[in-house]
């Protein structure tokens, strides 16, 4: 019976020859990714032993740079772990610095075929290089630091078809709303995503779906290996590699299409993006105290570049705070070149650092009680990024920017025509 | 691992983020359980008694990779039943030697303050209240032995990979 892509890189890492849902499979893993949660007092336990320092990766990302004591003492656990056990790919506050999810894309940490871990949920986002990653948690990504293996237990696939085109101020986040919105959750099962639409999306919008296929609940997220992907990870990594193709006769619990040209811009209504879609309209003179770009799922240089246009000679409504945060320095460094910074700040837009930030409550734009925020970011829990009565309302990066135009959630449209 | 005690109910969607806000992220693990549904519940973490068993609802757990299931497990919850379960919390539900199964129905199947009985092993769930009886997704062995050795720190500090001593436990 033929394999899904999760299915064939499941067997392929396991040792066996077929892999079916309902599986548990213990692999290989070729890259193991810790940051700097796991290294806090009360996630951390000290390791004595490393599986292979050259699988592994140490990204500080969640708290950069410290904003307190604590975040502070775990960064310097962190910095011992390295030298202790020799790690060279080691993502410290400074140049080379982002979030951990960002620099596997700029650095080429995944490629095609292989499996990846961290103890971040987001870690799915990998999945756009045809790997098998995911987020695990604390006490799993301390395994695998020590056996270099760990546990899956494989479910069914759910496959998108993308077709068509994006029309303009229409984004990837777009597809997902309506797939988070129209589908609701996905747990126990992967998602794969392919289709004549996919060469039309750049690896940023497709980094887009795959990271946010965590808020579906997807065990592994994966899109199809095409030219403009290898050429992504041959440019960044010397890593040999093979693209791993669903078999012709894979089964799926479900094949779903959608038509990227029908689609418009989309919002999530605050709590949950399960079933939670509006399209912006519906929501058109909501009042914003906040608006967020950035995140895992939306820093990248085509959601600052996005947002520029948007921006462009126009300035950020009184009364709004717009936190413009690039997913690495890599990401910042280009948009400095690009003039995509400048544009912003110029627009009223206050840059902070490369870090995971307020997108989880943690630093650089948390929300008081009672205010309201638009976010390009990952993830709208009620009290996500401050206060469990603030609300936080997801959009794509367009969405978010003219709506900071605005002051009321805004339909993007009317400012890229 | 069987239990029968009192049962709580929560609704579907319910995410890792209520169960352990970022708010409690500097605090240690014992601080943290004051924390749990504090934003759609408050007041009742401290209703809840050692051994209760919480009844979720469908996708439970969705979200993030921090130790939610931890904070469920040192609250006193003896196990969670919901119809289906977010794979990564899940994780950390075997990680820290939380007994979690999934079992189609049983959201319908109680309503709070009934009594529930809970064989983990058997994968059954009867409610006594009412009286019936449901069956449960079996936890795969290779799982089940990893909650039997009261979680993954108790198996790598067993052979010495990590430190005996840690708030993380």
């Amino acid at each position: 019976m033929g394999m899904t892509i999760a299915e064939k890189i499941l067997a392929a890492k396991g040792g066996r020859k077929t892999v079916v849902p309902g599986d548990v499979v213990t692999v290989h893993l070729d890259t193991i990714i810790l940051f700097d949660n796991n290294f806090m007092p009360s996630n951390w336990r000290e390791i004595q032993r490393v599986c292979d320092p050259e699988r592994i990766v140490v990204v500080f990302d969640h708290r950069v740079p410290a904003p307190n004591q604590l975040a502070a003492g775990g960064h310097h656990t962190g910095r011992e772990f390295v030298k202790r056990f020799g790690i060279t790919r080691f993502h410290d506050v400074g140049r080379e610095q982002g979030i951990s999810h960002q620099l596997v894309a700029d650095y080429g940490y995944a490629v095609p075929g292989s499996t990846l871990v961290c103890s971040d949920s987001h870690t799915c986002s990998g999945g756009v290089f045809n790997c098998l990653a995911r987020g695990v948690g604390g006490p799993d990504i301390i395994y695998a630091a020590v056996k270099g293996e760990t546990w899956f237990r494989c479910g069914e696939t759910i496959r998108y078809e993308l077709e068509g085109t994006l029309s303009k101020a229409v984004t990837a986040k777009d597809a997902f709303l309506q797939i988070a919105g129209v589908h609701g959750d996905h747990a126990t099962q992967n998602v794969e995503y392919g289709g004549s639409g996919v060469a039309g999306l750049s690896i940023n919008a497709r980094k887009t779906i795959t990271t946010m296929s965590a808020e579906l609940s997807a065990e592994f997220a994966t899109f199809e290996c095409d030219d403009a992907l290898t050429q992504w990870v041959q440019a960044r990594t010397l890593r040999s590699f093979e693209a791993v193709k669903p078999d012709a006769d894979a089964k799926y619990k479900a094949v779903r299409k959608v038509n990227l040209s029908e689609l418009t811009p989309l919002v999530a209504l605050p709590d949950s993006v399960v079933n939670n879609s509006q399209p912006v309209g519906a929501l058109k003179g909501t009042r914003i105290d906040q608006a967020y770009i950035g995140s895992c799922a939306n820093g990248t240089q085509d959601d600052l570049e996005l947002a520029a246009a948007v921006l462009r000679g126009r300035r950020v409504a009184p009364g709004v705070r717009l936190i413009v945060v690039p997913a690495s320095q890599t990401v910042y460094r280009d948009a400095l070149k690009s003039g995509a910074i400048a544009t912003l700040v110029e627009a009223g837009a206050t840059i902070a650092p490369p870090t995971c930030g307020a997108c989880g409550g943690g630093h650089m734009g948390v929300l008081s009680a009672e205010e309201t925020c638009i976010t390009s970011s990952t993830r709208n829990f009620k009290g996500r990024m401050g206060e469990p009565s603030s609300r936080v309302f997801m959009a794509s990066p367009a969405t978010v920017a003219a709506s900071a135009i605005a002051g009321t959630i805004s339909d993007p449209r009317e400012f890229l025509n | 691992m069987k239990f029968k005690a009192r049962v709580w109910k929560v609704g579907d969607n319910i995410n890792t983020d209520l169960i352990l806000p970022n708010r409690a992220f500097y605090l240690t693990p014992e601080e943290q359980v004051t924390y749990v549904f504090s934003a759609n519940r408050p007041g009742w973490a401290a209703e809840v008694k050692k051994g209760d068993i919480l009844i979720g609802g469908k996708n439970f757990g969705m979200g993030s990779s921090r130790p939610a299931a931890r904070s469920l497990r040192n609250l006193g919850l003896a196990c969670l039943v919901a119809p289906y379960i977010n794979g990564l919390f899940f994780r950390n539900a075997v990680n820290f030697a939380f007994p979690a199964i999934e079992c189609p129905g049983v959201d319908e199947a109680f309503d709070e303050g009934d009594i529930a009985e809970v064989d983990v092993i058997a994968a059954r769930v009867r409610n006594v209240t009412q009286g019936t009886e449901l069956i449960a997704k079996p936890l795969p062995e290779q799982l089940l032995s990893i909650i039997s050795a009261g979680g993954i720190y108790p198996l790598l500090e067993k052979e010495g990979s990590i430190s005996a001593k840690g708030l993380s436990r």
